[in-house]
């Protein structure tokens, strides 16, 4: 730790030494869920408040070659004292010089593909409490090394610091039943979470074409669920992390207007060694009776395995939704699709709009149910949590 | 005697005709070819641009984007624009590799996810950020995208221009003809009038205040469009425009996406 002060410190005096090109920008949230259904635990609620902000602070010096960012975020709930919580997205500092780039601290990757499920991303921790959805991340420590080359580009990390999977508390809502309880988890190596992963990836363009294969040895990020009993004696799931080695890959190709679109890996973890993939098409049509007006129209399809005894929900699982971009000046989007399990017949529904009210605010509506949730779906405990999510956003 | 200066004077009319036939054609490319040759070798640039949008009720909305180029050779363009403003976009970034003959290369960086989007580029007349720009109209202008031909030529505030038609090759683009006002004594587009599918006047634009560059490359601060259909307009004004500031390759990768801020 000392040294990660003595790092911090030295970035600090080298950027005050500079003159720099410093930017702030902030976005403060307000969000209101109305849920349609009486809950499954009597100590969750039918509606919740809860207020968010993000700060960022960048700074560029020796013509943008050195930068530093940093970026908390906090967010307080009204019902849920888990949910109140936060999180440091980013503290970073990035050298780049002709191809060959370093990322030290705080920071956040993305790796992947498809619109559904992200299955091959695997550097930072999924902020459940977030969103249910699994696109918001938990800031990942890592060193990262770029080399770009006209063979692709290799990406190395070095992931010191372990970031486990944070859960909805007693009174969150929507969660699992019953509740996953991330304070009594616990790993299968010695090392816990100061276990260092290690992860290489190579990427490369191949004209239409997008291709990542990547190689990860070190702690999963997603947990096994075993059943336990929390302090108060009550049946909770207990996270159990193991150290995994996966090989992954992903492709993306453009083709005229469609998009296809492959995500696969193989895992080896304490229980099993297993295939999975997910993959699919969007086709967009646009300009669509003479407006400016695109719609594109998604087909995905996610297996696994292990089927239902996959740590993921979307295991023998489809999704086809509609994309609607009105390409206005509000910026007026849609998405609306169903996941469908086709082995028990759980569906998902998810509804998602946006537009922009001026400059500085934005609109969003999300609508998510869950219908004929089968008894043996991960997402049983959801059964009766639809709601709809209004979100303003401001930016500064 | 008479005669063989008949027979003279008829072979080279015909040689003439033969010319004249071909040269509404020719003389268009040729003009094309001049106007691009022109614009070649500034290796690279860097500029900011404002849109300001305007719909018919006089409605108000403004973009503010950086953008910086490089040229390839034997292909288009790359270029690379940071979105600043609306704030909700901020650090949003479009990447985009032309090319002379099919389809554009181009990505999508979304910073809230870290993601970067591959693009479906066959898109090509959807509106840019919802401006009366379509991406073909912002897109690197290669000679191969079009074929031409001379149409008159003309006069723009005094100065005289060729008037040159072209014609998109590519069957996605938005626009069945494109009429295009270049003054003769620099070879600058002044005027760009879009003709859609159904071949009536969907846009005029309207290039003003130009600025030279290395005692070469001529930039035209002012880019108006109108759109005659639906009454709206996008005023897309460029500024501090920076040549052979030292981009390279490398400032034009899926990697330099991510770090665009």
């Amino acid at each position: 730790m000392t040294r990660w002060l003595l790092m911090a410190a030295a970035m600090l005096s080298a950027v005050a030494s500079h003159a720099a090109s410093q930017e702030w920008r902030a976005e403060v949230s307000a969000e209101l869920r109305a849920f349609t259904e009486s809950p499954v635990d009597t100590r969750q609620h039918g509606a919740n408040l809860s207020l968010s902000a993000e700060v960022e602070y960048h700074n560029a010096w020796d013509d943008g070659r050195h930068a530093l960012t940093v970026r908390p975020f906090v967010r307080v709930d009204q019902h849920d004292d888990k949910r109140t919580h936060a999180d440091l997205r980013e503290a970073v500092w990035t050298f780049h010089d002709r191809g060959f780039e370093v990322r030290l601290g705080v920071d956040k990757v993305f790796w992947g593909v498809t619109e559904v499920y992200h299955l091959v991303d695997i550097i930072n921790q999924t902020d459940v409490l977030e969103n249910p959805d699994g696109e918001q991340k938990l800031g990942q420590p890592m060193l990262k090394l770029s080399r770009e080359t006209d063979l692709g580009t290799i990406d190395l990390f070095l992931l010191p610091w372990f970031r486990e999977r944070e859960y909805p508390g007693k009174q969150g809502r929507p969660r699992t039943q019953p509740r996953i309880a991330d304070e009594l988890s616990s790993y299968s190596s010695d090392q816990g979470r100061h276990h260092v992963d290690v992860a290489l990836r190579w990427s490369k363009n191949l004209g239409d074409w997008d291709l990542g294969i990547a190689h990860f040895r070190g702690t999963g990020r997603e947990p096994r669920l075993l059943p336990g009993f929390d302090g108060d004696g009550e049946l909770v799931l207990k996270p159990r992390y193991d150290v995994i080695r996966q090989t992954s890959m992903d492709l993306q190709g453009v083709v005229d207007s469609w998009l296809w679109k492959l995500e696969a890996l193989t895992r080896s973890d304490a229980e099993d060694d297993f295939i999975a993939a997910t993959g699919g098409v969007e086709y967009t049509f646009y300009g669509v009776a003479d407006s400016s007006s695109d719609i594109g129209v998604l087909a995905e399809v996610m297996w696994d395995e292990r089927g239902e005894a996959a740590t993921s929900p979307f295991n023998r699982d489809a999704f086809l939704g509609v994309r609607w971009v009105a390409n206005d000046v509000d910026g007026t989007e849609l998405l609306a699709g169903v996941v469908s399990d086709w082995n028990n017949g759980s569906r998902f529904i998810n509804v998602e709009a946006s537009r922009r009210i001026g400059n500085d605010i934005k609109v969003g509506l999300q609508a998510r149910a869950w219908a004929a949730v089968d008894r043996q779906d991960t997402l049983y405990g959801l059964r009766r949590d639809d709601y709809v999510e209004l979100k303003l956003t401001r930016y500064f | 005697m008479r005669t063989e200066i008949g027979l003279c004077f008829a072979f080279a009319l015909s040689l003439t005709g033969v010319v004249v036939a071909e040269s509404d054609a020719d003389k268009g490319l040729a003009i094309a070819v001049e106007a691009d040759r022109r614009d070649t070798g500034f290796h690279d640039f860097r500029a900011e641009l404002t849109m300001l949008l305007r719909n018919r009720h006089g409605e108000e909305s403004s973009r503010i984007m950086r953008s910086q180029s490089i040229e390839v050779e034997n292909d288009g363009d790359k270029t690379l624009i940071i979105f600043d403003e609306p704030r909700d976009v901020q650090g949003t970034a479009l990447l985009t590799y032309s090319h002379k003959t099919g389809d554009d290369d181009q990505w999508l960086y979304l910073p809230a996810l870290k993601r970067v989007k591959r693009i479906a580029s066959s898109n090509k007349s959807g509106p840019f950020m919802g401006s009366e720009f379509a991406y073909e109209d912002l897109a690197s202008q290669e000679i191969e995208k079009y074929t031409y031909r001379y149409v008159k030529d003309d006069e723009i505030d005094g100065q005289s221009t060729f008037v040159i038609e072209r014609d998109p090759v590519d069957e996605n683009s938005g626009y069945k003809r494109q009429w295009v006002w270049i003054d003769k004594a620099e070879y600058r587009p002044l005027k760009i009038e879009f003709y859609d599918r159904k071949d009536s006047l969907l846009k005029t634009l309207v290039f003003s205040d130009y600025q030279q560059y290395l005692d070469q490359y001529w930039r035209a601060e002012r880019m108006y469009m109108e759109n005659h259909q639906t009454g709206k307009s996008t005023l897309l004004t460029w500024k501090t425009y920076e040549f052979r500031v030292g981009l390279a390759d490398s400032d034009f990768t899926k990697n330099s996406l991510k770090r665009a801020k």
